[in-house]
This record gives structure tokens, C-alpha cells and sequence, in this order.
């Protein structure tokens, strides 16, 4: 009776294990449009390939996934991180573009200190809406969604800036020990934060907040600070993220830049197996899901699907990988399937505490 | 009354959970034109027996029969259209909605699927003509008072040809000129032939109104009793009932000597500390190793008055001095600086965090007094969590199990444990034992005492007087949200004292009648 057919659960089960099951699939199929796909190699000693193109590209979303998992685990969500990623790299670009020497290191690190500074006050303003004066934060962070834009407008005049900055660039294209420096950045982010929540009690102060903020209260927390924090530490992993995005492109565009990422973002979250009720966070599984949606929108590229159907298409992958994700759809295919056996989903446990409600 | 036929009978209603028999056997009759009270503590089954009643819950066995017919409703609406409506406590309407349409939600009168609003406006006006003449039902409900929501709720209830009108503590957030009102509309609907059940924990205002009396005791019937035959010391004994249970009896008299305690400054002392609307003004003093036990029924404040030590709500009034120097506390995180912990009565939504580990929940507090930057080692945290498991006995002894699939005795273990660590001079527990089995009830009593034995100064809120009397020093007899009088726990105080100053009988200063 041991053996596989009692460990398969456990690993079916695992909350990561369909969303990894959907990213392999798509790897493979997208190996057998195209078999060059799985090459990795190394020009000019550069990691070069489809595959570190991927991870390249979802660095920017695996930052601003990284903010949001912790908001989303507080109970709350931050619409705005998309337009934080605008007004970064428009801040950034403008004071590059500025610059007598735009190759100056100096010059670059002020600029990036300034759009990071700019971004940490976006951060404590969306905080501050939520935590201290209670606004929802749907609503609160959508002020910031629809103004953030504006002010991107703003600060480059409803211009396009172009720069031409071989630091900057570095950020987005360049490369470190042959690995591209986008995934270096991303992965120093994650480090951070993982070390961040999981090395001091902030990732379960954080939790505790998300599943019963009155309770956390009551043991001493001081659960607004937590929450304010959180939208704090999200607008700067958008920051960072926009440095990216605008330096891959070497222009930033206050109305494009990070458009929609806010969605893609929370859809990684999700994936990863975070509530959206808060409580529980999985920076591992908020990783898994910005890269299986990375794969997904470059898939639909690589394959030639209509563009105009590509949305479509994304939309249903994303929607399978939730379906078949939640306990609720799949205690109903269970059931459909075994009439025999199984454990019985809800215990006289759960039962009783409904009762005593 | 009891010339005519009952409009509804309820005879033999048994309802069970699963592992909890909920109602054994209950009987309920209730004639047109009275007020039922029903009464009982908590958890005796008086919501249960009201859900039964309106078709929330089914019932196992027994027979409900309405108007002579037997009926069974399948839900709140069925009993409704039936004329069985009933009133929660919490007023349950849409605050942003008119009156007029929160009095025909669901029901709006139609014309080709669209609303009449003329129409309903001016049914909404009838209805409540007979309540109070002089409300707009065009105002929004938000912007009214509770009692006139309440009000609304009741007219909402009583449209549809209503022969049962069911209150669920509707006084309980009322003001003293609300709560008047609010009975003048009871007699009003009485006198139309209405009968209505009126739970609440108010005695006063059962003495007021009700014409007769339904006592409940832990899902038994204990009675029903025309309300001038039964004292109110007497229905007070019916309610709480003779602890007889089989705790083995803790050593009274040994550790329970007053004289001894109350020497030196006393670790927390209340001076006329009250909030608005929550608490009157009370003065108390707890020194160290004395346990003070808080009586009163439900809603008398006790809680009330426990959550303002602990900064859970703040005071308005009155001041609060920690070994004799004065403290101003906002909130719990200056409570527990001033070393004094809080395990709330509801576990579940102001204790635990459900989803969090059994050793995550235990070190919560301990780690929110360090702040997130500075964690508690983990090799420090499993060996706290081991030792409070095993000193607590708490089952499952695995720390890592998320605490919401604990029982709820080692669920309040697990809060205890929380406090605990946290080393606090003042422990208030408040109804500590409530909805745990016998056997954990035990072991927490037996945990105050020993606790209090150790210098640690415990406020213990608990229904049970009994269990009160067992462990306190000194007990605090809380009525109507006020702390009526504290009585020395001596040789010559029992159950029976306490009972009567709760009921409002000899030992209190007349007055507080309305």
C-alpha cells in the first residue's frame, strides 16, 4: 500500500504542482513548434536562449509579483503598481536625459536614488490611505493607478524621453558572469525579501495581520505599521521594476510603461497558491506564477497565434490553472470520478466549529 | 391568555450537532397578544431553538404546529410568508437603502417586472404609521438611529400578517429612551393580537413586559413560568442552574485568603474608570497573586469592563495606575508593556489565527513585544512552544499543525500559552472555561490557581459561579454595566449570595429600577 500510491497525493496535492505541470507543458510545447527552443548557449560568454529570455523577461513581473504577494498576504491589493513603475522610469530617464555625460555611473546612481526615493513615497502614500485612514484598497490604490499615470505625464512633459545611457542600459540588457543582469537584479530582490520576511518575524507578523487582523491586534501587533509597510516595500519592488523596463527600451513612456502589469502580477500571486483574503504568502509559488505567465505570453508570440486572439488565449490557460488549482473544483471532480474510498473532505472537526459559530 | 389556543406550539424539539446534543427535548407555546420571554445563559439554546423555529435549522425530532397545523419551514422566508418573522439582534438591513425600500426588499411591488415606487412608498408610510407617524420613508436607513432602524426592521417584520413576532435581544445597543420606545411598540403589537418572543438578557425588562417566561438550560427546557410567579432570584437560579458538575474540588479556603493578598500597592487599580455606552465608571483593585472573579449575566459589562484594563477598547472616564503609578494605555500594546495579558471569550475571531501554526500562534505576542526586526530564535521558540504544550497538555502535541483544527479546549490552551510566555503580572481571562470539555476545564482552574499561588494577579470573567467562587479572592457582581458591589470570597459567600445581588435583590442600592 505504501510507496507511490500514497506519496501521488501528496504531490498532486502540492499547491505548486499544477501551475508546474502547465509551465512544463507549455515549454514542451513550444519545444516541439520549435526544437531550437530548449538550446541554451554561450556567445561571447553570454548566456544566450528562449528559455533565459523567458526568465529574463518575467524579471521585471517576478519584482512586482514580490511586492504584491506581500500586500495581497496583509489582505489588501495594490492596483497601482504599474503606474509606480512609470513614474520610476520616468524620473530615472528624465534626470539621465538631463545629464551634461549620460554615461556618467555617478549620474545614473542619483538618478535611480531619486526615481527610488520618488516610488517610496508613492509606497507610504497608498500605505497611508489603507492603514492609517482606512480607505478599502481596491479603492485607495486605484487613485494612484488612474493619477500615478498623470503624473508620469507630468514629469516627461507627455513626452517620450530617450536616453542614451550605457549604465542604464545595463540594467535591462546587460550582462553579469554570462547570466543577464535582469535576472541577477531579480534574484538579488527575491533574496532580499525572502531574507527580508522569512529570516526576521515580518513574513509571519504579516500573515498573522492577513488571517485575523482584530486578533493580531489584540497579541500586541501593531497591524496598521505592518500594512503601511507592505505597500511600502510593493512600490519599491516596482520601482526596480521600472528601471528595467524603461532601460530595455532605453526610453520611458509614461502612458506604456508597466501598463496591465498590476494584472499579470496578481495573476502570479494567485497562481503561487496565495489567497487573496490574505493570510498565507509563497514567495516560491509567486515566482512559478510570474514566470508560467512570462512563458504563456511569450508562447503566444513564439507560435504565431493571431494577436488579436492572444489575449484570449492567455486568459484561458490562466483560468484552467485557477480552476483546477482550487480545492473547491477539485473536491467536485472528485467526488464526479471516486465513489469509492478517499478521504472525506470536510472533518467532524470543521463541522463543529461552524456550529459553535 | 390561556383561555384561547396557542398560535404556535413547539413540542419535543431535539436538534443535534455533530458530538453536541443542541436541544433535548424543548417545548415553547405561545398564545396571541403576549410577550414570551425566553431566557438562558449562553449556549443554552435559544438561538438554536429560534432557528429551528423559522426554518434555519431542521429539527431531529419533536412536531411545530402554527395556527393548529403542523408545519415545517424550510427556510427564514417560507416562515416569514407563513406570518412567523423574526428581528436579530444585529439590525440586518441595508443602511444605504430608504426605509421604504429596506422595509419591500425582495418584496417591491411590481407593475411588468418594474418597481412601483409610488406605490411602495406610500405602503411603506401605512406601515409605519402604526409605529411612528413622523419618519420619512424616503430618508436613507444609515442616517436614522438604531432604534429607529430597529423600528424599521420590526415594520418591515410585521407587514406580512405577522402572528409571531420573533426579537432577538433587540435592546442589547439601545439607549434607555430607545428601549422605552421600543416597548411601547411591543405593547402596541401585542394588543393587535400579535404574539411575540422576546429573548434578552436584560431582567429588568423582562419584568417590564413579558407575560410569561420560557427558561432554557443547556438545551433542556427548565420550565415556563408566568412571569408573576416567578422571582427574579428564582429565574436567575433557573437560568444558571446548580453547578453539579464532577470537577474535583480545588483546595477553597487554603489559597483564597483576602486578608493575605490584599496587602502593598496593588499591581492594577481602576479609579472610576468607565466608556460611554460600554461600561459605567467602576473602581477595582487586583494585587499580586489575587485572583478577582467578575459575575454578572451576559451583556452586564463584564467584558466591557475587562477589554478597557487591556487597552482593547480605551476608556473615557477614569484612571488606570499600574503599582500605584498612573498609566495611560491606548491600546494593547501598552497594556502588555505594562505586563498585563488578555485572552478574549472569543477565541476564534479575537484569539487565534486560524490559519497560522499552533507554535506561531503561541509566540505572537512574544514576538510582537520584540518587534518584527528582532525574531525569536527558532531554537528558542520550539523549546517555549514544547514546554507550554506539554505543561498545558496540549493535543495534538504538534506544534506545527494549524490551530484551527484543534478542539477548543486546546485551542484556549494554545491562547493561554500565547500569554504565558509573555511572563504578565495581570492575566485577565475572560470566560476562559466556555464551550471546553470538563476534562480542560479542570486543567485551566487548576492553571489559575497555580498561577496565582506564583504572584501573578488574574481577573476571571465567567458565567459559571461556581467556578468563580472556587477560584477567586474576591468576586465583582456586575449588573446592567455597572459593577454593582465586590464581595469578599469567605467562608459565608455562596452561590446563593452571589445569585441574588446578580438579580438585583438585598445587597444592592436601590435605584437603578427603571
Amino acid at each position: 500500500m505504501s510507496g507511490w500510491r500514497t506519496r501521488l497525493p501528496a504531490v498532486t496535492g502540492h499547491r505548486l504542482f499544477w501551475p508546474v505541470v502547465v509551465l512544463v507543458l507549455l515549454v514542451a510545447a513550444n519545444a516541439i513548434y520549435r526544437p531550437s527552443f530548449l538550446t541554451v548557449e554561450i556567445k561571447n560568454g553570454h548566456l544566450y536562449g528562449s528559455l533565459v529570455d523567458i526568465v529574463r523577461l518575467s524579471a521585471p513581473l517576478i519584482l512586482v509579483a514580490l511586492g504584491m504577494t506581500l500586500v495581497i498576504a496583509t489582505g489588501g491589493i495594490d492596483l497601482s503598481v504599474g503606474s509606480v513603475v512609470a513614474v520610476s522610469g520616468a524620473v530615472a530617464c528624465l534626470h539621465i536625459s538631463r545629464q551634461p555625460d549620460q554615461n556618467s555611473l555617478g549620474g545614473v546612481l542619483v538618478a535611480l536614488a531619486m526615481a527610488f526615493g520618488v516610488s517610496l513615497l508613492l509606497g507610504l502614500w497608498n500605505g497611508t490611505l489603507v492603514a492609517v485612514i482606512g480607505i478599502q484598497p481596491i479603492i485607495a490604490t486605484l487613485i494612484l493607478m488612474v493619477a500615478g499615470r498623470g503624473l508620469a505625464q507630468l514629469i516627461t512633459s507627455g513626452q517620450i524621453i530617450t536616453i542614451n545611457s550605457d549604465p542604464y542600459r545595463m540594467i535591462g540588457v546587460g550582462h553579469v558572469l554570462t547570466l543577464p543582469f535582469a535576472i541577477v537584479l531579480a534574484l538579488a530582490v527575491t533574496l532580499l525579501v525572502a531574507v527580508l520576511t522569512r529570516r526576521t518575524a515580518l513574513g509571519m507578523i504579516v500573515e498573522a495581520v492577513g488571517g485575523n487582523a482584530e486578533a493580531s491586534r489584540l497579541a500586541g501587533i501593531r497591524a496598521r505599521r505592518i500594512t503601511l509597510l507592505a505597500y511600502v516595500v510593493s512600490a519599491a519592488c516596482a520601482a526596480v521594476a521600472g528601471f528595467m523596463m524603461t532601460a530595455n527600451v532605453s526610453s520611458a513612456d509614461g502612458n506604456a510603461a508597466g501598463l496591465w502589469v498590476e494584472l499579470d502580477a496578481i495573476l502570479a500571486v494567485v497562481i503561487g497558491g496565495t489567497s487573496l483574503a490574505g493570510g498565507r504568502f509563497y514567495l516560491g509559488g509567486t515566482i512559478v506564477g510570474a514566470l508560467l505567465i512570462q512563458t504563456l505570453t511569450t508562447s503566444v508570440y513564439a507560435m504565431n497565434i493571431d494577436p488579436q486572439t492572444a489575449l484570449l488565449f492567455k486568459a484561458m490557460v490562466v483560468i484552467a490553472v485557477c480552476l483546477v488549482q482550487a480545492p473547491a473544483f477539485r473536491a467536485k471532480f472528485r467526488r464526479r470520478r471516486a465513489t469509492t474510498g478517499g478521504p472525506t473532505a470536510p472533518t467532524g472537526e470543521q463541522r463543529k466549529e461552524q456550529v459553535a459559530a | 391568555m390561556s383561555d384561547t389556543n396557542p398560535v404556535l406550539t413547539m413540542t419535543a424539539i431535539s436538534k443535534f450537532f455533530p458530538g453536541v446534543r443542541a436541544l433535548d427535548g424543548v417545548d415553547l407555546r405561545l398564545f396571541p397578544g403576549e410577550v414570551h420571554a425566553l431566557m438562558g445563559e449562553n449556549g443554552a439554546g435559544k438561538s438554536t431553538l429560534i432557528k429551528v423555529l423559522t426554518g434555519v435549522y431542521g429539527h431531529d425530532s419533536g412536531s411545530i404546529t402554527l395556527g393548529g397545523e403542523t408545519v415545517s419551514f424550510s427556510g427564514p422566508m417560507q416562515a416569514t410568508e407563513a406570518g412567523v418573522s423574526t428581528v436579530y439582534q444585529e439590525v440586518n438591513l441595508c443602511p444605504n437603502l430608504s426605509v421604504a425600500e429596506n422595509i419591500f426588499i425582495g418584496r417591491q411591488p411590481r407593475r411588468l417586472g418594474a418597481v412601483r415606487w409610488r406605490d411602495m412608498r406610500r405602503r411603506a408610510s401605512a406601515v409605519l404609521a402604526r409605529l411612528n407617524p413622523d419618519l420619512d420613508v424616503g430618508e436613507l436607513l444609515g442616517n436614522q438611529s438604531l432604534a429607529v432602524q430597529q423600528m424599521v426592521a420590526i415594520a418591515r417584520a410585521v407587514d406580512v400578517r405577522a402572528r409571531v413576532l420573533i426579537l432577538d435581544e433587540p435592546t442589547s445597543s439601545l439607549d434607555t429612551d430607545e428601549v422605552k420606545q421600543l416597548m411601547r411598540i411591543m405593547r402596541q403589537l401585542r394588543d393587535e393580537g400579535i404574539a411575540i418572543v422576546f429573548v434578552t438578557h436584560f431582567l429588568d425588562q423582562v419584568y417590564e413586559i413579558a407575560d410569561r417566561i420560557t427558561v432554557l438550560r443547556n438545551g433542556r427546557l427548565v420550565g415556563e413560568y408566568p412571569t408573576a410567579e416567578l422571582p427574579q432570584l428564582a429565574l436567575v437560579e433557573k437560568m444558571i442552574g446548580k453547578d453539579l458538575d464532577a470537577l474535583e474540588r480545588l483546595d477553597e479556603q487554603a489559597g483564597r485568603d483576602l486578608a493575605a493578598v490584599e496587602t502593598g500597592t496593588p499591581v492594577v487599580e481602576a479609579t472610576g474608570l468607565g466608556r460611554s455606552g460600554s461600561v459605567e465608571p467602576f473602581s477595582l483593585t487586583i494585587h499580586r497573586g489575587e485572583v478577582v472573579g467578575m459575575a454578572g449575566l451576559l451583556g452586564s459589562g463584564r467584558t466591557e469592563a475587562a477589554r478597557l484594563f487591556f487597552g482593547a477598547d480605551r476608556a473615557d472616564h477614569g484612571r488606570l495606575a499600574v503599582d500605584g503609578r498612573p498609566v495611560t494605555i491606548r491600546g494593547p500594546v501598552a497594556a502588555i508593556e505594562h505586563d498585563i495579558a488578555f485572552c478574549s471569550e472569543n477565541r476564534r475571531t479575537e484569539g487565534l489565527v486560524g490559519e497560522l501554526s499552533v507554535r506561531e500562534n503561541i509566540i505572537l505576542a512574544l514576538q510582537a513585544a520584540r518587534g518584527w526586526l528582532r525574531p525569536v530564535p527558532r531554537r528558542r521558540q520550539d523549546e517555549l512552544v514544547r514546554r507550554y504544550i506539554d505543561a498545558l497538555s496540549i493535543r495534538p502535541a504538534d506544534p506545527e499543525m494549524p490551530v484551527r483544527n484543534l478542539s477548543g479546549g486546546n485551542q484556549q490552551k494554545v491562547v493561554l500559552a500565547r500569554w504565558l510566555i509573555t511572563e504578565p503580572r495581570l492575566l485577565i481571562l475572560d470566560e476562559p472555561t466556555r464551550g471546553i470539555d470538563v476534562g480542560a476545564k479542570a486543567e485551566i482552574q487548576r492553571l489559575v490557581v497555580q498561577l496565582s499561588d506564583g504572584g501573578m494577579a488574574v481577573l476571571f470573567i465567567s458565567a459559571e459561579l461556581e467556578e468563580v467562587l472556587r477560584l477567586s479572592h474576591k468576586v465583582a457582581v456586575m449588573r446592567d454595566r455597572q459593577l454593582v458591589t465586590e464581595l469578599a470570597n469567605d467562608d459565608d459567600l455562596d452561590a446563593d449570595r452571589v445569585m441574588r445581588v446578580i438579580a438585583g435583590g438585598a445587597e444592592q442600592k436601590d435605584g437603578t429600577r427603571q
